[in-house]
């Protein structure tokens, strides 16, 4: 009997419904002091003065401390780091926790109170004073590129770098030359506000006379935050303990190094106290990193069948006011992948990273992918409405492999795809929606003149996980490696122990990774405990972002489980006095081939090896072992997106009624979890072409921090949606798994957006920017309705 | 500072007395004071409901009001639903749907979908979207959350197959 392919209900889950988890928040502890940030209120200005006086007479405040004081106590020993310097000569401005004589964005920490209470520390911050001499705030990333003004007025540019991945110039050049057909297209891919429903918060914890400091945050990354204080503070990282205990949600908004985790470790230390601090839901929109951020260009050189010659690709990206943890390194994510699931023979991507006076931007769920995905998919529709097919052949057409199942083929883009077969995905997708109905139905609705025009959209993503083969991380420049690490113990009572150094927020790694013991070992997964996201407990890890969790850490588990049974065998052999090669392993127990009687289970193995009273001569005591897995590649998931929206021509709005998915992630732990991160992402996505934007003033003041402007979707804007799949193993480890926690929103946005183009045909409109608000939606509706009565 | 006041009210059950700050919100209360932290706190403009615990059989965001306006109140937070070990239907409902993923809007969802269902013992799909428009969540997209109150409320979730 396998667990594995079961859908297995979480065993995360009767904490969670019960208010028993424990996020930071609700983590306290006698004597803690809460910090409170004052913020800079401009985006880019002089600090001329800071006057504390107010608020450190305040009762219950304890101290307060300007950028200034902080730095002259020598709290740091080096900036925030930046983990991935795209190239050699890459711009990148110090940036410490608290601004000391210039403000580069709004929000930007200028001083920190810390009192006896929640509201006493947002009291005091209020009572602190700044006094600026406002500059000239880059607002948005069109005003950097052009450069009259500067984001930091040392820098007589806003460009940080630029990176190019042009495999073969004269190629493309060629390709353009001799193309058909061309498409080209500029697309906005508005900033975001991540919104994990759980505000980031820290609560540090000093030993003051061990020296050590423990320090709780809402993070994803523990580990890599532990080298990274160690690293900006000079503590020895050995005195550092990092625990994420629950975590309310990431979405790649949890996987930094922030001011707040760095002030609250250095504040506790200095003062022997526990230091805590939790955001606010509106300070979030400037304590932590935004999404997206990206103007794009795209062009298509296609032959006369519309069949894809080249591909060329320019990003303008907007850094915000500092390079944070991987911020220049998110453009490049999705660089690979703007020839999609196509067989292009030419390819070439260009991108400049600027400088901005906003929040700096970092990993939003798909980081660099969704956007990828947008600008292909979206051109593939221009293309097909340009020669005049249908989305789904000029898809076809051009699938790699001509839509045929593969393994290990390598693209223009110089990646090996491990695997793939598209045209069954997409016919799957056809199917469930129901296709030549739809079609059937706009057209009856269009020709019978109704108002609410249906709308179709496609969108046949692949993508790029399971962060990664270490060497080609090196390639990149990226400052780690791709590994994960796993140990696998059997306690003397038989129960399972994992330590894995893959660190969940809402996964369900918990489940996912007892259910793969379960099978590897032939026990219960209620036996299988899961320890992680404590680097006490977990000192190896590499953490979880970027879909990487099953496709490196739960294939390190399976590969250590492996190895128990390896040694298991040998203590087995030696125990019913065979030959290891002569017993079989099956539901737990050992069998001499041949005398089916003759069986021992492992969990007395396991007993065995603990008291060590019978093992093979030299052979250690425990059973017990461990595993660090770098896989030999990354894995590319695919799928195919239907999105079915209505819009309404007299108000502009959009409803989406329908969705359909049909995703191949490789092989399926567990369906239930796998479809749950669908549903979520698809939500993700469809915001962002909808709804979510983080809008700025040109003063580099957000407009919208808060849940009252920020519009997250509700459950009254989506629907059920349809899901299926297919499965196509991975060739980049041995469980044929790939990953897919970012693979719906990564399918989502151009699906809606093709969608509603689709809808708005009729009047000639082929392109409207994100999100598609019934506000822009009316206008366009209304300007082509204007120049189609002028021409007739 | 300004002077404390005396509160009193019944929570879970269990009376309880304290001084606070006539400000403190009574979502802080309950965290901060009477240590259930089960009611979490999503933002600070009455917009996402992760704090919904329910008043008088009723229910409330509690960031919305003072500790002060809940006075005499009987309350219940997400540590009074399971009684004695056993989860409430909606919590059964919400695990068996995997309508939960990081768990943090769940106490609010599942107190707004008990009060729902109170009042609405067989809701339509769009009367519980309605329902739970107050309550945002950044994980599951609301499909198996939906999917989770028609099945704790004895009806199959059309359409929600998947
Ligand atoms: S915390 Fe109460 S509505 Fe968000
Ligand atoms: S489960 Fe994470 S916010 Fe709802």
């Amino acid at each position: 009997m396998t667990v594995v392919g079961t859908r297995k209900l979480r065993k995360e889950d009767p904490k969670l419904l019960t208010g028993e988890g424990k996020y930071v928040d609700d983590i306290h502890v006698p004597g803690e002091l809460w910090m409170g940030m004052v913020r800079s209120t401009m985006a880019h200005a002089r600090i001329t003065g800071v006057d504390t006086s107010a608020a450190a007479a305040m009762d219950g405040v304890h101290a307060v401390y300007t950028g200034t004081e902080l730095s002259e106590m020598g709290l740091w020993a080096a900036p925030l780091p930046c983990a991935w310097p795209v190239t050699e000569d890459m711009v990148n401005p110090p940036h410490y926790p608290a601004a000391t004589d210039e403000a580069h964005h709004v929000g930007e920490i200028i001083a920190v109170v810390l009192a006896d209470s929640r509201y006493g520390a947002a009291d005091a911050a209020e009572e602190v004073v700044v006094d600026y001499e406002p500059l000239k705030a880059v607002a948005s990333v069109a005003q950097a590129r052009d450069g009259a003004d500067t984001a930091h007025s040392e820098h007589s540019t806003n460009k940080a770098y630029t990176w190019a991945l042009i495999p073969d110039p004269e190629a493309l050049d060629s390709a353009f030359a001799n193309a058909v057909h061309t498409v080209e297209a500029d697309f906005v891919q508005q900033r975001l506000i991540p919104t994990a429903m759980e505000p980031r918060g820290v609560l540090a914890i000093p030993s003051p006379a061990g020296g050590e400091i423990t320090l709780y945050s809402a993070t994803q990354v523990p580990h890599i935050l532990k080298v990274m204080i160690a690293a900006t503070t000079g503590l020895p990282e050995s005195k550092l303990r990092i625990i994420a205990p629950a975590v309310g949600g990431g979405f790649g908004a949890k996987l930094n190094v922030n001011p707040d985790e760095l002030l609250a470790v250095t504040l506790a230390n200095k003062l022997g106290r526990a230091v805590r601090w939790t955001e606010t839901r509106s300070e979030a929109a400037f304590s932590t990193h935004q999404g997206r951020g990206q103007l794009q260009k795209i062009e298509l050189a296609a032959d006369s069948e519309g069949k894809l010659q080249g591909v060329r690709v320019h990003l303008d990206a907007d850094m915000g006011a500092y390079m944070m943890l991987i911020t220049p390194g998110v453009p490049l994510l999705g660089s690979f992948l703007y020839t999609g699931v196509y067989d292009v023979p030419a390819f070439g991507f260009t991108c400049d990273g600027y400088f901005t006076n906003l929040t700096p931007t970092d990993a939003y769920r798909g980081a660099g992918r969704p956007e990828a995905s947008y600008a292909i998919e979206r051109a593939m529709d221009l293309l097909a409405n340009k020669i005049g097919v249908a989305p789904e052949e000029i898809r076809r057409r051009n699938y790699l492999a001509g839509g045929r199942e593969f393994e290990n083929l390598e693209t223009a883009s110089t990646l090996v795809f491990d695997s793939g077969n598209y045209t069954p995905n997409l016919d799957a997708a056809l199917e469930m929606a129901d296709m030549n109905a739809l079609r059937a139905e706009q057209t009856r609705r269009r020709e019978a003149g109704e108002t609410k025009h249906l709308g179709i959209g496609l969108c046949t993503y692949v993508e790029i996980c399971g962060l990664a083969p270490s060497r080609a991380l090196a390639g990149l420049n990226y400052g780690a490696g791709g590994w994960e690490h796993a140990v696998v113990r059997f306690l003397p009572t038989g129960k399972v122990e994992v330590v894995s150094g893959s660190t969940p927020h809402g996964q369900g790694h918990e489940t996912s990774w007892s259910m793969i013991v379960a099978d590897k070992l032939g026990i219960d997964p209620d036996d299988v405990t899961v320890l992680h996201s404590d680097t006490a407990i977990s000192p190896l890890g590499l953490d979880t972002y970027g879909s990487r969790s099953l496709s490196v850490g739960g294939v390190a588990i399976a590969m250590a489980c492996d190895k128990v049974v390896d040694k298991a065998r040998e203590i087995a052999a030696h125990q019913m006095e065979a030959n290891p090669d002569d017993l079989d392993f099956a539901a737990g127990s050992f069998t001499v081939k041949g005398s089916p009687d003759k069986t021992l289970p492992i969990q007395a193995v396991a007993f065995g090896a603990f008291t060590a009273h019978n093992l093979p001569d030299g052979m250690e005591p425990n059973l017990q072992e461990q595993v660090s897995f770098d896989p030999p590649n990354f894995a590319f998931p695919f799928g195919t997106h239907v999105a079915v929206v209505e819009v309404d021509e007299d108000t502009g709005g959009v409803e989406l009624i329908d969705y359909i998915a049909i995703d191949d992630c490789g092989t399926q732990v567990n369906p239930l979890i796998v479809e749950g991160q669908v549903h979520g992402g698809i939500v993700q996505g469809v915001a962002q072409a909808l709804w979510e934007e983080a809008s700025y003033d040109s003063d580099g003041n957000c407009r919208n921090p808060s849940l009252l402007d920020y519009l997250v979707p509700s459950a009254m804007e989506v629907p059920f949606m349809k899901l299926g799949s297919t499965v196509t193993p991975s060739t980049s480890n041995p469980l044929g798994v790939k990953g897919v926690g970012e693979a719906g929103t990564i399918g989502s946005a151009a699906a809606v957006i093709n969608a509603v183009c689709d809808a708005l045909r009729p009047y000639g409109i082929d392109d409207i920017e994100m999100p598609a608000t019934p506000a822009r939606v009316w206008r366009m509706i209304q300007a082509a309705k204007a120049a189609q009565n002028g021409e007739g | 500072m300004s002077d404390k006041i005396r509160l009193e009210m019944t929570v879970n059950g269990q009376s309880h007395s304290a001084d606070v700050e006539p400000r403190t919100l009574l979502v802080h209360f309950l965290r901060d004071d009477l240590g259930l932290t089960g009611t979490n706190v999503g933002c600070d403009t009455s917009s996402c409901g992760a704090c919904t615990i329910h008043i008088d059989g009723e229910s409330a965001k509690s960031c919305t009001m003072l500790a002060a306006q809940a006075r005499g109140a009987n309350i219940t937070t997400i540590e009074g639903l399971a009684v004695s070990g056993e989860l409430h239907p909606m919590q059964q409902a919400f695990m068996e749907c995997h309508g939960l993923q990081c768990g943090y809007c769940t106490p609010g969802m599942v107190m707004a979908a008990t009060s729902l269902l109170n009042e609405n013992p067989k809701p339509s799909e769009h009367e519980v979207r309605e329902g739970l428009e107050g309550n945002l969540c950044r994980c599951t997209g609301y499909h198996n959350i939906v999917k989770a109150v028609l099945s704790a409320s004895g009806q199959s979730a059309q359409g929600g197959g998947a």
